[in-house]
């Protein structure tokens, strides 16, 4: 992204959690921001790289991202790394030890959890590592907040001397709301010291260091009791009063405008006793937190009275229409009469996007037989829906390739002839599947890997990557060249092949040749994202009706410009009975990239003549 | 719930423009001074999946989520998407749907089947429905992308301020972005606001 005017200060703008958090950390001075894409993460830092006089970068992984933050913030700088709730898994072994060494210039790392699961893997709750690393967190409610606790983390990270984690949420990262932003304050960078007591984290170093992490924990537990972040909404209606923080107080307010409201921004240390204080005023003390109960937990440990999950769910958000029938339910009051129940309609999940280069690769698995494909995080991943039906594992960032050296070496007597592949794509091969493909050589595993290189993050919007020459600003930068790449980790040359993924009878040759042999081979696909520059859209096709014998096949590819407009049962010589769909391509759609034209058997499908109108499907 | 709070349900598929289109009705909401949230619910679909935008405007807004039940108007891109959300409106709340069917591969592959009539299933809930075929009109004009502008033209006589202030954000927002576009985006809302007058005129006919 091209540097901008930044808006002038005190204009009140409409912005996500994302832009509010990228505006404040401008203002704060911070001079070096790095993060890795992730749902709902990834537009802070893009909105970042937009922003004049900081630096920012698209890392490798998360791990990196951090420290690379890390570092500028031993220089003296301010700092900002962004990622998604699993991001920290990856980054977390920086953050524990990071929290013994602390931070000369301010540090603020924002988690952003998916709570509602709208693109992760998993659930999980991000304030844990405020406890684990006895580090500060701050959760903000909407735009205005989490522009203002960003910059509240800079100025308490400075004073405190360690990192301050950011707490978001999707509901915070995706919602817009009105912010009121300000004026800029330059931070010169103090420089770096050289203290090898304090940056060299050895045991002796370390031992020293521990004493201090609890001694600011203590101080920041007192922070947090005098905070103005964690304040109360008087309430008339006292039978129940709620200990709420981040989105949750937006749905708890919305939902029981008179019940009194502790509202936690600062919520890690937890301020006991201005809880313990407001427990007293209230009849029953309820705890809205999404999603784990920590507060709840932290709380009946210290003797403070409360109900929260054994009432509230413990996954997803604690929206109005959650959060009222069961607090009704508890004051013994009737329910709202019931609303009407939604209409039972067909599921429309994520589809692959019409030529998607990955729709020939995944064409080419669902013909393979025999096979155990462990997959990985990306566009991919949607390779294990229909029609494909070609992807039997995904757990995190990079996980296809030790999983499938598992799968090989733990193979039971029934997969003794399976064939083991393994998918992945450039960026999340370049994130943590490096490292799994270079432990596949080494011990002589027997899988085959496919690297979807489309030259971009493709599930998070189409980022700049190592894998396409281009950095985060769209300027020119040094390129990975993967064949090169895994021939050094010690795949044989012979075993590492090039192809281009809209070739359908090469990849299926080249797919069926390697899974014979007994060892690691590569196939690294070579054609962009349909999303991104680099894509050259072609002539579209279109069906000849007359030619058309409903096979089906190239429904089969999957692509959304193909549409079965007539199904008839027909009797196949031997008797068998089978679906014809008859089918037309929307050309207005189409890209031409001719992959559905390799399956027709009756040669039905062919260019659009040059000028002639492309159309639009309809079905009235 | 707070009061005087308007509650606008945009829902499509991903690539229609819905969350811009919910993005214009803000920026009117906000030029007129009202207090906005738009949120959204994309899931990881860049393409093709369910969206559903929620639109509050109102002196202030908490929540950004629109709860069953208590929507003002549902503006829909695409026909079984406004059956799919309908019950988010207030009891007899207004439908304004585009009539074109954009079928997933889940039903070109014959796992499912499309509603035979949305229309129908949605009037028989008891809501009143505009319908009008928001695609062909866009086409009409030259591109399917100004369907956007035709469904906000047909929401533009159903909000609490006037028509003029939602063409006015359209404008805004191309006269910065694309401004060779203007005069046909312009064109598009006062399609799409003349297709729901229509279809308001058809619907009164045959109660």
């Amino acid at each position: 992204m091209a540097a901008v005017m930044p808006a002038p200060a005190q204009t009140r703008l409409f912005l996500s959690g994302n832009e509010a958090v990228a505006r404040a950390v401008w203002e704060s001075g911070c001079r070096v921001a790095a993060a890795y894409p992730g749902t709902p993460s990834t537009e802070m830092l893009e909105e970042i790289s937009g922003y004049p006089d900081i630096y920012a970068e698209w890392s490798v992984n998360e791990k990196v991202s951090l420290e690379v933050a890390i570092g500028a913030a031993y220089a003296g700088s301010r700092a900002f790394c962004a990622m998604k709730h699993v991001g920290m898994n990856v980054a977390s072994d920086a953050l524990m030890t990071l929290t013994l060494t602390g931070v000369i210039g301010g540090l603020v790392i924002a988690i952003a959890d998916d709570v509602g699961l709208s693109s992760s893997q998993n659930e999980q709750d991000s304030r844990y590592w405020g406890r684990f690393a006895h580090l500060p967190v701050f959760e903000p409610a909407d735009s205005q907040e989490a522009y203002e606790m960003t910059k509240a983390a800079f100025d308490l990270s400075e004073r405190f001397q360690c990192p301050v984690i950011l707490r978001l949420t999707t509901r915070i990262c995706h919602v817009k709301a009105l912010a009121t932003v300000g004026e800029r304050s330059e931070h010169a960078a103090a420089g770096f010291k050289k203290d090898v007591a304090r940056w060299v984290m050895t045991p002796a170093g370390a031992v020293r260091r521990i004493p201090l992490m609890f001694e600011r924990e203590q101080a920041l537990r007192a922070e947090a009791e005098a905070s103005a972040l964690n304040f109360v909404d008087a309430g008339t209606d006292a039978r129940v009063g709620f200990v709420t923080s981040g989105p949750a107080y937006m749905h708890v307010r919305e939902s029981f405008p008179d019940a009194p409201v502790l509202k936690l921004g600062l919520s890690c240390p937890l301020p006991l006793e201005k809880i313990r204080a407001f427990a007293a005023t209230v009849d029953k003390l309820i705890v809205a937190e999404e999603v784990e109960p920590l507060i709840e937990t932290e709380l009946k440990a210290n003797g403070i009275a409360c109900v929260g999950k054994e009432i509230l769910p413990r996954q997803g958000e604690l929206a109005p229409h959650v959060l009222k029938p069961i607090i009704a339910k508890l004051l013994g009051e009737p329910a709202r009469e019931a609303i009407a129940p939604p209409a039972q309609v067909f599921p429309r999940p994520p589809t692959m996007c019409v030529a998607c280069p990955h729709l020939g690769v995944y064409y080419t698995l669902s013909q393979l037989k025999n096979i155990t494909i462990a997959g990985d995080i990306g566009c991919y991943t949607l390779g294990a829906g229909h029609p494909w039906n070609a992807l039997d594992t995904t757990i995190s960032m990079g996980a296809s390739m030790g999983i499938a050296m598992g799968l090989d070496k733990g193979r039971g007597e029934a997969d003794k002839d399976k064939r083991i592949l393994a998918v992945i794509g450039d960026s999340t091969f370049m994130h943590m599947g490096m490292q799994g493909l270079l432990d596949i050589v080494y011990n002589k595993g027997n899988v085959t890997v496919l690297i979807l290189d489309n030259r971009a993050v493709g599930m998070t919007g189409g980022q700049n990557n190592p894998g396409n020459g281009r950095d985060i600003h769209g300027e020119a930068a040094p390129r990975v060249d993967f064949a090169k790449l895994v021939e050094s980790l010690g795949v044989k040359p012979e075993r590492i092949h090039v192809v281009d993924p809209y070739l359908l009878p090469v990849l299926f040759k080249t797919l069926r040749d390697e899974i014979k042999v007994p060892e690691v081979s590569v196939i690294i696909t070579n054609q962009p994202c349909v999303l991104v520059d680099d894509y050259k859209k072609q002539q579209p096709f279109e069906v000849i009706d007359d030619k058309c014998t409903g096979c089906g096949n190239c429904v089969e590819v999957g692509c959304p410009a193909i549409h079965v407009m007539r199904r008839e049962k027909a009797v196949k010589p031997s008797g068998k009975e089978v679906e014809l769909q008859f089918v037309q391509i929307e050309t207005a759609a189409c890209t031409g990239c001719g992959l559905c034209v390799q399956p027709c058997a009756p040669d039905a499908i062919v260019k659009v003549a040059p000028g002639a109108p492309v159309s639009i499907l309809k079905r009235h | 719930m707070e009061r005087d709070v308007t509650n606008i349900l945009v829902v499509g598929i991903g690539g229609q423009g819905v969350m811009t289109a919910t993005e214009i009705l803000a920026e009117a909401a906000i030029a007129l001074g009202f207090d906005a949230k738009k949120t959204e619910v994309a899931g990881m679909a860049q393409r093709g999946g369910v969206v559903s935008s929620h639109l509050r405007f109102g002196p202030r807004v908490l929540s950004p989520q629109i709860t069953a039940g208590s929507a003002d108007l549902l503006l829909a891109f695409e026909a079984a998407e406004a059956l799919r959300w309908c019950h988010y409106l207030k009891p007899g709340a207004l439908v304004l749907m585009n009539t074109a069917k954009l079928v997933p591969p889940v039903v070109n592959i014959g796992l499912y089947d499309y509603p035979a009539d949305p229309v129908a299933e949605i009037r028989a809930q008891g809501h009143d429905v505009h319908a009008f075929d928001a695609m062909d009109i866009a086409v009409t004009l030259g591109d399917v992308r100004l369907g956007n502008s035709v469904m906000l033209g047909a929401a533009a006589d159903h909000l609490p301020f006037p028509a003029e202030q939602l063409l006015a954000a359209i404008v805004k927002r191309f006269a910065s972005r694309k401004p060779q576009l203007v005069d046909l985006n312009r064109r598009a809302f006062e399609a799409g606001r003349a297709a729901d007058a229509a279809a308001g005129h058809k619907e009164k006919q045959a109660a």
